[in-house]
């Protein structure tokens, strides 16, 4: 079952693309995209219930399925579904009909990149899938072709190609550190770093680590390597910039927690460790500052993107059974919660026909369902409660305040009230105060289609249910990868009994847990 | 246990020429003639080649002979070409308002090597069977990503940027080519071949940007901020 899931996953994308190339039309194109993902979708759901604990190698073992890289693909599988269906209603509604079949062959390779990255099982060849996620996206970015939208494309790959050279170096660097242990030619897969790493130079492993962090955490969009996102978020069409933020992030950020756990093996704990709270901290305090006193509503959605990034960051730099499974449902929870922000952003746009947040007034009278829901979402991605969100970071916190990142953790909560305030208060200026300025109210209105509604549902749905009841499967599936990123040096009775300790303490949070 | 033994001449020879693509990519970085910065690209490129095939021969490595044909074929010949034609489409010669004068971005550019030699020298203290070839290496690769992220910094023009970007690879590569000599050549094929598309994207990128913003310098990109 595995086997054919990742072959669906990898195959279905690529005969799609090649069907719209042979035959380029717009209809064809938008239905056979959807299609695709929603086989994408429900393969990668069979992926994750049937991987095994210690993975699967495929093709010779150039392709690895573990719990780790399955989760982020599922993320990544449903934002997938989420923003074609919301293509199917927002595309229409840029009058580019003729281009659309151009741009579902790059939407479909974006999501085929984004699916093989976790996938690759050499350090190097993931470096190469990650690259190509840049090249492919660009173009979505860039695909109004409006001036800010090339300019936005631009910045992009320089920035990202430019900072992604120095995971290549520090993939290097691993690399070398092994062939002082393996002889001068081997297989570097993450599975053999991890064997090799308690015999390798302590200061090699460092150097390494730290150029992938910033090298990888420019493409997830660490503060203070984050100056391309906002702009790539803004500028591409929304459903491009949902891929983005759902799925991209995570699965640069995949390379970071390999690494993160090649380091552990080594018993480096402490440095990685405060080193990946530090840029969480960062990040967190960047999209705070800018997040206040922002205007553009899209690029309001891209400073929550960094914010949440660094939430994920310090989530497995706090570490332990807490840490890494907030950090994993953080992942699934902000995919579903930023598609939904960014689908809510699209509409609002395309009604007011503006970006400027100045210029949309009065949202919920002129569309209660859809501003309901956006609404709704941005309640959810500020973190209340009862959102999968809030669980999240809950345990996130928990974790922190548990663990050696008591600082950051004290850090993160102050930052999040001031993100709540700030970002609730943009909410609150676009959907109840009056339109005073006559430009305000010449605005034309167009509504959006059910196209554009029903992806706001479908995220919704999960994202509440999520966040009142943690699956214990889902919980399971997250500790034995936490086992694999904290290496066998602190898995002692103490911490697994702790373990399930916080799942029942958890549990009992949650009103309608299963008994 | 590393697969890096020579003797003292031939050590030198790969001391002379990781030094010379030093060098080169100073060329890169004092000089204001777009056309200047691509034959020493190209030329750096070509030493590469040179440092890995002598290195497949005196260690035994016979695919780095396929790699070094493929650094003069790809690195050496076709992306200058690739680059020279879009110059030629721009009808820009050199870099029109750079953030810096050419002398103190050299000197920026000697601090940067000084603080590469720095962090090499005290990694290779805490390695065993350290070897100066081995220091030089690293200072070489790490420098040549300073002198790199300088251009990418100081400069403007869209084609600056992207050699820029190319001389960061060619400072990864090179070093790959002394310190793990052995690395599967499935990864240095793909590497290639990475390049090439992103060169591809690059060209396709600047003519939007030459019909859309109509200009390629990136003094002109400043709409988004914030």
């Amino acid at each position: 079952m595995n086997g054919i899931a990742v072959s669906c996953l990898i195959g279905l994308p690529a005969i799609a693309i090649l069907i719209m190339l042979a035959a380029p039309r717009p209809v064809l194109a938008e239905r056979l995209n959807l299609v695709t993902s929603g086989v994408c979708l429900s393969a990668a759901l069979v992926m994750v219930a049937t991987t095994p604990a210690i993975g699967i190698g495929y093709l010779g073992r150039y392709l690895i399925v573990d719990p780790f890289g399955a989760w982020v693909i599922l993320c990544a599988a449903i934002v997938y579904f989420l923003s074609s269906i919301f293509s199917c209603g927002y595309m229409r509604m840029l009058d580019e009909d003729q281009r659309l079949p151009r741009f579902y062959q790059l939407f479909a390779m974006f999501a085929l990149t984004i699916f093989v990255a976790p996938l690759m099982n050499n350090p190097g060849l993931y470096w190469i899938a990650i690259e190509m996620t840049t090249v492919v996206s660009t173009f979505l970015v860039a695909f109004e072709q409006a001036p800010e939208a090339i300019e936005a494309g631009w910045k992009y790959i320089i920035i990202v190609s430019a900072g992604i050279t120095l995971a290549l170096l520090g993939t290097v660097i691993f690399y070398w550190g092994g062939t002082f242990i393996l002889g001068s030619t081997y297989d570097m897969t993450w599975r053999v770093l991890r064997h090799a790493a308690p015999g390798m130079s302590h200061s090699l492993l460092v150097l390494g680590f730290l150029l992938v962090l910033v090298g990888y955490g420019t493409k997830v969009g660490l503060a203070p390597m984050h100056t391309w996102l906002p702009d790539a978020h803004s500028e591409g069409p929304a459903p491009v910039s949902a891929m983005l933020s759902g799925a991209l992030l995570n699965a640069a950020m995949v390379g970071i927690v390999r690494y993160l756990a090649v380091l552990h093996r080594a018993n480096l704990f402490d440095l990685p460790d405060q080193l990946l709270i530090l840029f969480g901290t960062v990040s967190l305090l960047v999209a705070a500052l800018f997040i206040v006193r922002q205007r553009g509503v899209k690029r309001l959605m891209a400073y929550s993107s960094v914010e949440h990034m660094g939430i994920v960051a310090l989530g497995f730099g706090f570490g332990g059974p807490f840490g890494v499974a907030g950090a994993m449902y953080h992942m699934l929870n902000h995919s579903l919660n930023k598609s939904l922000m960014f689908f809510g952003a699209g509409n609002a746009m395309r009604s007011f026909g503006t970006k400027s947040m100045m210029r949309i007034r009065d949202y919920a009278q002129h569309f209660p369902v859809g501003a309901a829901l956006w609404l709704a979402g941005a309640v959810a991605i500020t973190g209340a409660p009862p959102f999968g969100l809030f669980a999240s970071e809950f345990t996130i916190l928990r974790a922190g305040f548990s663990g050696i990142g008591l600082w950051a953790a004290v850090v993160m909560l102050a930052l999040l009230i001031v993100i709540f305030i700030g970002f609730l208060n943009h909410f609150r200026i676009m959907y109840y105060e009056p339109a005073n300025r006559p430009e305000q109210k010449a605005a034309v209105l167009t509504a959006p289609s059910r196209w554009n509604i029903a992806p706001m549902w479908l995220a919704l749905v999960p994202l509440l249910v999520f966040g009142l009841w943690w699956p214990r499967a889902m919980w399971q599936d997250f500790q034995t990868v936490e086992r694999t990123i904290q290496g066998p040096a602190v898995l002692h009775a103490a911490v697994v009994e702790h373990a399930v300790n916080g799942a029942v303490a958890f549990r009992t949070l949650a009103p309608r847990a299963p008994s | 246990m590393h697969g890096f033994h020579a003797s003292p001449v031939e050590t030198s020879l790969f001391s002379v020429l990781a030094i010379a693509s030093l060098l080169l990519a100073f060329v890169m970085l004092g000089s204001r003639w777009l056309k200047h910065y691509l034959i020493a690209f190209a030329a750096e490129s070509w030493i590469i080649a040179i440092l890995s095939a002598a290195i497949g021969y005196i260690d035994h490595y016979p695919e780095l002979y396929v790699i070094a044909l493929l650094t003069i074929v790809f690195r050496g010949t076709l992306l200058p070409y690739l680059l020279l034609r879009i110059t030629r489409r721009l009808t820009i010669e050199r870099e029109l308002e750079p953030l810096l004068r050419p002398s103190s971005s050299l000197v920026l550019g000697a601090a940067g090597v000084v603080f590469s030699l720095m962090v090499a020298a005290r990694m290779a203290y805490t390695l065993p069977a350290a070897t100066e070839v081995i220091i030089l290496a690293l200072t070489v690769m790490l420098s040549m990503k300073l002198i790199g992220y300088l251009m990418l910094a100081v400069r403007h023009e869209a084609i600056s940027h992207v050699l820029g970007l190319l001389v960061l690879e060619n400072g990864i590569f090179l070093g790959t080519q002394i310190l793990v000599p052995g690395m599967p050549m499935l990864l240095e094929l793909v590497i290639l071949f990475d390049l090439l598309i992103i060169v591809v994207c690059f060209g396709v990128l600047v003519r939007y940007l030459m019909g859309q913003v109509g200009s390629t310098s990136a003094l002109q990109l400043r709409r988004l901020v914030g």
